[in-house]
């Protein structure tokens, strides 16, 4: 396990994380609310914008980690046997990296 | 369950782990609802990727994500999703609240843990409002 997600900073990646995607969340929903995209055109150019594309790219790397932290976790809790726990832990840095590399895929080589 | 007493010996501690008699206090259960919602949602993530991946695509893929809320398991599964998210982030402020001591006394917690499970189910009715 990597040192630097365990302890204070595993706490302190969770709340920076978290704070992140609750600004995120609440400018996406004003973003719906105020001036809702109401075609294709309309949604690709609003989110294939820069600074909406960072943002995004932003949002899904501190989910991605506040997600490690919180599923690592709870394997931690759950599961005792060392070679099972190494397996789940292994497969969810697997996953989690794969969900990186794709969205980071879509929003910058697919449409971007 | 095994523990060690001060000497270091090797002592058996009983566990009880009848889930039907085991008391949850109403924080309890904001815990542990935040804990099974984050699991959740972690699951719906690469759904959610999928989404966003399809809704860039082109105008075709785009209505189709549009039309998925035609269905009727989609909302459904749309308002739980909602109301897992809307949990989870109700949970996650309170705990961000008491790191910077407010309402860490048990009688707020107390008062804000129902706040956080009500408040959940709020959202989720506003999403069904919406939705049907």
């Amino acid at each position: 396990m990597r040192k630097t997600f365990t302890g204070l900073r595993a706490w302190l990646i969770q709340r920076v994380s978290a704070v992140y995607m609750l600004l995120f969340i609440v400018f996406i929903l004003a973003h719906f609310v105020g001036d809702p995209p109401h075609s294709y055109a309309a949604w690709n150019g609003w989110m294939m914008g820069s600074s909406v594309s960072m943002a995004t790219a932003v949002f899904f790397a501190a989910l991605l980690a506040h997600a490690w932290v919180g599923v690592r976790d709870v394997i931690m809790d759950y599961v005792h046997p060392v070679a099972f726990r190494v397996w789940a832990l292994a497969l969810l840095g697997i996953g989690l990296t794969a969900m990186g590399v794709w969205v980071m895929w879509i929003l910058w080589m697919r449409h971007g | 369950m095994r523990i060690r007493d001060m000497n270091g010996s090797e002592k058996r501690r009983p566990v009880f782990f009848n889930l039907m008699q085991i008391q949850m206090p109403v924080g309890a259960l904001t815990s542990i609802t935040h804990r099974v919602t984050g699991i959740f949602l972690a699951i719906s993530v690469p759904f959610g990727i999928y989404l966003l991946d399809l809704s860039l695509q082109d105008p075709q893929s785009y209505a189709q994500v549009i039309s998925l809320f035609d269905k009727l398991t989609f909302r459904a599964a749309a308002i739980v999703f909602v109301w897992a998210l809307a949990h989870h982030l109700l949970a996650g402020i309170r705990h961000l609240l008491s790191d910077i001591d407010i309402g860490s006394q048990l009688p707020a917690a107390r008062r804000s843990a129902w706040v956080v499970n009500l408040g959940g189910i709020a959202v989720a009715l506003l999403a069904l409002g919406a939705l049907l």
